[in-house]
């Protein structure tokens, strides 16, 4: 009996009953089933994913839209007293927050974007794994968990070492938010290099290129819309930050262009500010002109502004991605 | 004119693995030398350590003499890079650069080199390279379109075309048809065929009726076994490699039975 199982071919082979593996019906109805069940719940997770993102740009545009307007973009918060409205006819504005932000973002950008790109570069083009890399990439991926607070202790303590105590301009947070964005920009432009086929380098190098051409002409340009899309996601990341930016550029009233002196106002920082206020304070005889509510309000307002700023650049990003984009047969 | 390449006492090394040892081989100038044998056996090896392209795989190196008419490539004062403009090469695998219309590929060599060059000498260098690789009458309407909308045997000969532009004095191919299909390899042997009146080629080419319908002289690479370096085994003009070779293993590999 045993020996009529396990028969044998000819040649010594196993014989198999390939009938056994086959599917069969109620399997097939299983794996319907399943693939039913699968599909609705990606679906749900699609659609709860959606939730807040949702509510948080309809609750932001609803609120924000009621102050937005052209004289909240051109004003400052100088002059402003209580829910009072200034002589300009508004109730103050982030002109002096708008600039700040960029500055500031900008100056990190400058900071952040070359550094992160060489860093990429070295870690990609000549460190071959050696020891040198494994602990920049060690370093770089503790870097990108570091609290933002703690890079805005980093700046602070740095610039009053080097510059005395309690120095504070939009400089520092500039320092500060490059901490922050540099993890990001190594990694996505390490990967982005990454993925140029090394075919590509070859073929440059076999045509007696040298090296650093190779790299700026060749590798860099065809990795440049993923390096793009990868800067702008650091800005992304590091424009809304507020705590960091608290403790080094500070809060003013009025507006400062100067990056290297004097306290600077960021949008999120303005966001914070004026939520902390609560209501602003109207005489008792006031008439309706004067709105105890309006910090909130303008509170909603400077988000939404912020939420547009990241939009364009967000926007800039892509076209400039889609023009360096990898030429393809249309 | 093609110049002429003399390897003496070649050892091939990744790091402390010898891949190729003791290859002395004579290319002569203006013919083309094929490269054949099993897989594993160091063929491509070779080639590319005749434009010092080998070195560029971290700890690989070369000992022994490459004589590009008589000149060492390994001298301590041979710049690689010039090296590679002296020898261009084909890759297996078509590889025009992406981001590149056909033009600017074709141009590449130079442009990359920040050499200037002006408009009408540089349509003349496209017409005239991609002529030399005949692919002028395919592209001529549309040399501003990308590189890599093109067929893979058009992107071969646009890669053969970027090779020549630069006017090198030995064209090193690498299973350049092994991508392609027959009428695109067709194309390639025929353009191949043209292209020794002005260079010296080396072609590494796992295809033996390839090598018997293109090559002047046939080296046929061994290796005793796996893990064991790779060797020359035999060289030879084509006609006695494949119709008469005076060597065992050669035989038994073109008659197909290893390998």
């Amino acid at each position: 009996m045993a020996e009529a199982a396990k028969k044998k071919n000819l040649d010594g082979a196993p014989v198999i009953d390939f009938d056994k593996f086959r599917p069969t019906r109620s399997s097939e109805n299983a794996r319907k089933r399943k693939d039913y069940f699968m599909t609705g719940l990606i679906g749900l997770s699609f659609v709860i994913a959606c939730i807040p993102l949702i509510s948080v740009l309809w609750t932001t545009l609803v609120n924000g839209f009621k102050r937005l307007n052209l004289n909240f973009l051109s004003y400052n918060m100088t002059g402003v007293v209580g829910g009072n409205p200034t002589p300009s006819g508004g109730y103050g504005g982030v002109l002096h927050a708008i600039i700040g932000t960029l500055e500031i973002t900008g100056g990190a950008m400058l900071i952040s974007i070359p550094i992160g790109i060489m860093c990429a570069v070295y870690l990609v083009e000549y460190a071959h794994g050696g020891k040198l890399a494994m602990t920049i990439s060690l370093l770089v991926d503790v870097m990108s968990g570091i609290p933002s607070i703690v890079a805005g202790l980093f700046a602070f303590s740095m610039f009053t070492i080097v510059f005395g105590p309690g120095t504070i301009n939009g400089f520092e947070g500039s320092v500060a938010l490059s901490l922050l964005m540099l993890p990001t920009v190594v990694k996505s432009c390490e990967e982005m290099l990454k993925i140029v086929p090394n075919d590509l380098r070859e073929a440059s190098l076999a045509l007696g290129v040298t090296k650093q051409r190779t790299i700026t002409k060749i590798v860099l340009r065809t990795a440049l819309p993923g390096i793009v899309s990868g800067c702008i996601l650091a800005i992304a990341r590091v424009i809304g930050e507020t705590a960091p930016l608290l403790m080094t550029a500070g809060y003013i009233a009025s507006t400062n262009v100067n990056l290297f002196s004097g306290q600077m106002t960021t949008l999120p920082v303005y966001v914070y500010q004026e939520y902390s206020k609560l209501n602003a304070n109207c005489p008792v005889n006031a008439d309706a002109s004067c709105v105890p509510t309006i910090p909130m309000e303008r509170s909603w307002a400077a988000a939404l502004v912020l939420i547009i700023i990241v939009l364009l650049l967000n926007l800039i990003g892509r076209v400039v991605a889609k023009v360096f984009a990898v030429k393809t047969e249309r | 004119m093609g110049q002429r390449i003399d390897v003496n006492h070649e050892n091939i090394y990744y790091g402390d693995f010898l891949a190729v040892e003791d290859v002395n081989i004579n290319i002569e100038a203006n013919k083309v030398t094929a490269f054949i044998g099993p897989s594993g056996c160091g063929k491509s090896t070779v080639l590319r350590t005749l434009d010092r392209m080998h070195e560029l795989i971290p700890g690989a190196h070369v000992e022994g003499e490459v004589l590009l008419e008589g000149k060492n490539l390994y001298d301590k004062d041979v710049d690689p890079v010039s090296v590679r403009r002296d020898v261009g090469m084909v890759f297996q695998r078509p590889n025009p650069f992406p981001t590149m219309s056909i033009r600017e590929n074709v141009l590449a060599g130079v442009r990359l080199n920040n050499k200037h060059i002006s408009k009408s000498d540089a349509d003349d260098l496209v017409e005239w390279a991609l002529r030399g690789a005949n692919l002028w009458n395919e592209v001529k309407d549309r040399l501003d379109n990308p590189g890599i909308g093109l067929s893979g045997g058009q992107q071969q000969r646009l890669c053969i075309a970027r090779a020549v532009a630069v006017h090198p004095q030995v064209v090193l191919m690498d299973e350049p048809c092994s991508a392609l299909d027959p009428i695109s390899t067709l194309a390639v042997e025929d353009l191949i065929n043209e292209l020794k009146s002005d260079y010296t080629i080396v072609i590494v080419t796992h295809n033996m009726q390839q090598a018997a319908r293109i090559a002047d002289y046939t080296a046929f690479f061994n290796l005793k076994a796996v893990g064991q370096p790779g060797h020359l085994e035999y060289f030879a003009d084509t006609t006695t490699m494949f119709n008469n070779p005076q060597n065992a293993e050669a035989e038994r590999y073109i008659s197909g039975r290893f390998g």
